[in-house]
């Protein structure tokens, strides 16, 4: 291959990739203004305190927003993911406190309980044979039933040390725990604004969400949503990477309710907050450029559609603009995002295409 | 691979009767069959899709059952089927590295699948695919062979293909068979469906013949002449394969089409079609036939140039336009099960579906003229159901191609429009099929049709429009309508150097 022609590859292949990833773009752009504009009118924007405090208050929403890409990677709903998100807000009000090996138990119980509630919904979907917006409203229903059983009213015993990392930046950790000269290391200053919260959503999305894409299991996921008949026909396993995709998604709902319990430092069955993150969840996801068809998409634009949703409410907060209004602007951002998605519509020239 | 005794029923009708079955390593061999003869339950067992209700099946010495097709690979059988397994969202490379993806550290190595993608596609000469692509955004032809490549992806020791070819260019169709030669060479036992004949002559080793699910004769290629072959598949003389063009003295022009462009796929096509006439779009695949079929239906948006029917012109912006009392459409579209029929719903309300106007008292829909309408459908292509409540995803292809027909018969209508119509459909069909349009022309229709097969056109049409490039490069009519012509035209070769 010549020089020439080996560069008019590698065009193609960005040209390609430019196309297949334009969603995800969009999205990081839109945050990315949103947020600066926010910076910027913030009479303390582009602080550690700001940061601290935004990343505390998206961590919830991304990891639910995350949960829900998989189900509708496959063309379904999870209308449970803000259920299992609360029981385990309720069940982890119980359990992190107490000495260091209780708590580390505690969090494995409550990560394990959250991938239990997903488990549970990919075998009433695959073995019971029923859509999975309706068998997750069931199961729903039911993890919101054990999340009052758990919390009747507010209120739990949370480790405040903890609690107080996990919700600061790594200056706090190592100031509350003592290593790096108690955060006070030359090595350690320019890492020591970051929040704890957001290191944990790198995290989630480098370690779990990842792999799980570029996992055969996840492969199967993006298959099914795009066309389940083929997929079947390939050879692939289809019901478990359906059980895997609800149990992962069961997992960071889990993560989600977690960090609520640290968040607040209580553990709350509140039905319309479940309601409303579940709801949020499914918008998010839109945002980020997932398709509900299924097939298209990746938790990683949703995280950013959560980045967006709740940028919004931070805007509303330093405008003072009325928060009633708040739920109408983001209907209209969620119009805007759906209608920006059907753009390439105008486009298509032959009819037909728009119905495939 | 060898079946003893296998029998399968669906309900009370018996796919496949007793049969004894075997295919050779080394060997090409062909299974020939109308549809409904048992050809698809054949494979479908032997790829694990379906398994029999009665006998046993043995792979290289060893007796097997599979459960699902995944099993089936894993032992070496793969089948290419004829809706494409495909996954469209996903890239070309992920497709055909789909059930074995190169790994590192357990998970998928994009890098080598690129690379291993490319090396397939190079093997069937396909290196215009980008392996990076996605699968949607390929056209149809183009997808048939990134199918072959991910077949051969997962070395098969047994490779079958259920109408593999049907939609691909007969450049691709060499570069198949070709590899299918090469393969067998290797050593791998290839078990062919197809209906095309010179195909089958050319590349098949062993022909086996199926009927109502028996399987009725198997001979080495060449031992029987075509006549016999076509005898054997539907168990009757058949005079000849195309009913007698009547001597055509064109009538007034009902379609005119005049300096019509779209996009860079149409470049300024005049054509007519006069009533009574049957006018046939030849030319290699992907010429702009099926656009124009598409655009003259309301399909394409921002189309240029005018249309006239019955010398008025029309401006049809969409199908609903098309169907309009005064243009009288009708489009018998390309794939029958996305476009032409909704699966899942009965074969009444299909064929229902495009009448549904004509058969209303204001917003209800007149039940008594509707199942009247249905009847007649029915009556007029003697489309074998059992009952009309049935959903149409269990008729056979061949029936189920009668059904769209019948449901664009019913609307009455006076241009009609076929994309292909008999692709992958059975000889016993594809005649009435033609013996159908004929009588539609003789009742004053005007028909357009295209067909990526020229004996079709030559058979069928008074009149054969060539594309090449979005262009008519030739008309052809009468005794010109040959396929040295057909061809030549087609590769827009100029006729003083042919």
């Amino acid at each position: 291959m010549s020089g020439s022609s080996g560069q008019r590859r590698s065009l193609t292949n960005l040209a390609i990739s430019l196309k297949q990833n334009a969603a995800l773009i969009t999205v990081i752009v839109v945050f990315l203004a949103f947020y600066v504009f926010y910076n910027l009118n913030h009479p303390r924007g582009f602080s550690t305190a700001v940061y601290i405090q935004n990343a505390n208050e998206v961590f919830a929403l991304a990891m639910v927003a995350m949960a829900q890409t998989i189900p509708v990677l496959m063309g379904g709903l999870d209308l449970s993911v803000g259920a299992i998100m609360t029981l385990v807000n309720c069940l982890a009000s119980h359990l992190i406190n107490g000495s260091p090996a209780q708590m580390a138990l505690g969090i494995l119980l409550c990560l394990l309980a959250g991938t239990a509630c997903g488990f549970i919904n990919g075998c009433v979907v695959v073995y019971g044979r029923i859509q999975p917006i309706i068998a997750t409203l069931a199961t729903g229903a039911i993890f919101m039933g054990l999340a009052l059983f758990l919390r009747p009213s507010p209120g739990g015993d949370v480790d405040g040390d903890l609690s107080w990392v996990f919700t600061n930046d790594l200056y706090e950790v190592a100031a509350t725990y003592g290593f790096a000269q108690s955060g006070e290391a030359a090595w350690f200053t320019p890492i020591a604004w970051i929040p704890v919260p957001l290191i944990l959503l790198v995290l989630a999305a480098v370690i779990v969400w990842m792999p799980f894409a570029r996992s055969i299991t996840g492969r199967t996921v993006y298959a099914i949503g795009s066309a389940e008949g083929a997929a079947y026909m390939s050879g692939l396993g289809i019901d478990r990477a359906k059980i895997a995709a609800f149990t992962l998604g069961g997992f960071f709902a889990g993560m989600g309710g977690l960090y609520l319990t640290l968040q607040t430092s209580s553990g709350n069955a509140d039905i319309p907050q479940a309601g409303a993150y579940t709801l949020n969840s499914i918008a998010a996801v839109v945002i980020g450029g997932t398709s509900l068809l299924g097939g298209v998409g990746s938790a990683i634009g949703s995280i950013f559609g959560a980045l967006v949703l709740r940028t919004i409410s931070f805007n509303f907060r330093i405008f003072e603009i009325d928060p009633l209004l708040q739920p109408l602007f983001e209907g209209v951002v969620l119009l805007a995002a759906v209608s920006l998605g059907a753009l390439a519509v105008v486009r298509v020239k032959n009819t037909l295409e728009l119905f495939r | 691979m060898t079946l003893q005794g296998v029998t399968k029923r669906y309900g009370g009708v018996t796919a496949l009767d007793n049969v004894d079955f075997a295919c050779r390593l080394g060997s090409i061999h062909a299974v020939l069959g109308e549809n409904g003869a048992g050809k698809s339950t054949l494979i479908k067992i032997m790829s694990g899709v379906v398994s029999p209700d009665e006998g046993i099946i043995t792979l290289a010495g060893q007796q097997r059952i599979f459960q699902g097709p995944a099993q089936a690979n894993a032992a070496g059988v793969v089948c290419i089927f004829q809706e494409l397994s495909l996954i469209p969202d996903l890239s070309v490379a992920d497709n055909i590295c789909i059930s074995n993806p190169p790994r590192r550290f357990g998970l998928i190595d994009k890098g080598e699948q690129i690379r291993r993608a490319e090396q397939l596609l190079a093997r069937i000469h396909c290196e215009d695919v980008n392996p990076r692509s996605r699968v949607r955004d390929l056209p149809l032809s183009r997808r048939q062979m990134v199918e072959i490549a991910k077949a051969l992806s997962r070395d098969p020791s047994v490779l079958i293909l259920d109408e593999a070819t049907s939609a691909l260019t007969s450049a691709d169709v060499d570069h198949v068979l070709s590899m299918l030669r090469k393969l067998r060479d290797e050593g791998i036992a290839i078990l062919t469906i197809s209906h095309r004949m010179h195909e089958i002559e050319a590349v098949a080793d062993m022909c086996s013949v199926f009927r109502n699910g028996l399987h009725i004769e198997t001979f080495a290629q060449g031992d029987r002449a075509a006549r016999d072959i076509v005898q054997m598949m539907i168990g009757r003389e058949i005079s000849a394969h195309f009913p007698q063009k009547r001597t055509f003295t064109p009538g007034a022009t009902a379609l005119q089409v005049q300096n019509y462009h779209w996009e860079n796929r149409l470049r300024d096509i005049n054509l007519t079609v006069g009533k009574g006439e049957i006018v046939g779009l030849g030319g290699l695949d992907g010429q702009g036939q099926k656009e124009l079929l598409l655009g003259l239906f309301g399909v394409l948006k921002k189309t240029r140039g005018t249309v006239r029917i019955n010398g008025q012109a029309v401006r049809i912006t969409s199908p609903q336009r098309a169907i309009r009392a005064g243009i009288d459409m009708a489009l018998i579209p390309e794939d029958r099960k996305t476009e032409g029929l909704l699966l899942p719903m009965s074969i009444s309300d299909n064929l229902a579906l495009a009448s549904l106007q004509n058969l209303s008292k204001g917003i209800f829909i007149d039940r008594q003229a509707l199942s009247s309408a249905i009847e007649g459908g029915i009556a007029r292509m003697q489309i074998k159901t059992g009952s009309i409540e049935d959903p149409v995803s269990t008729l056979s292809g061949g029936n189920q191609q009668k059904v769209v027909l019948a449901k664009w018969l019913m609307t009455d209508p006076k241009v009609v429009l076929l994309n292909d119509p008999t692709r992958g459909i059975d000889v016993g069909t594809k005649q009435e099929i033609y013996r159908l349009l004929r009588q539609l022309a003789e009742e004053d229709v005007s028909i357009l049709i295209y067909s990526t097969d020229y004996e079709e056109l030559i058979g069928c049409c008074d009149r054969v429009a060539v594309m090449y490039d979005g262009n008519i490069v030739r008309e052809l009519q009468g005794e010109d309508i040959t396929e040295h012509n057909i061809i030549a035209s087609s590769l827009n070769i100029d006729e003083a150097v042919a």
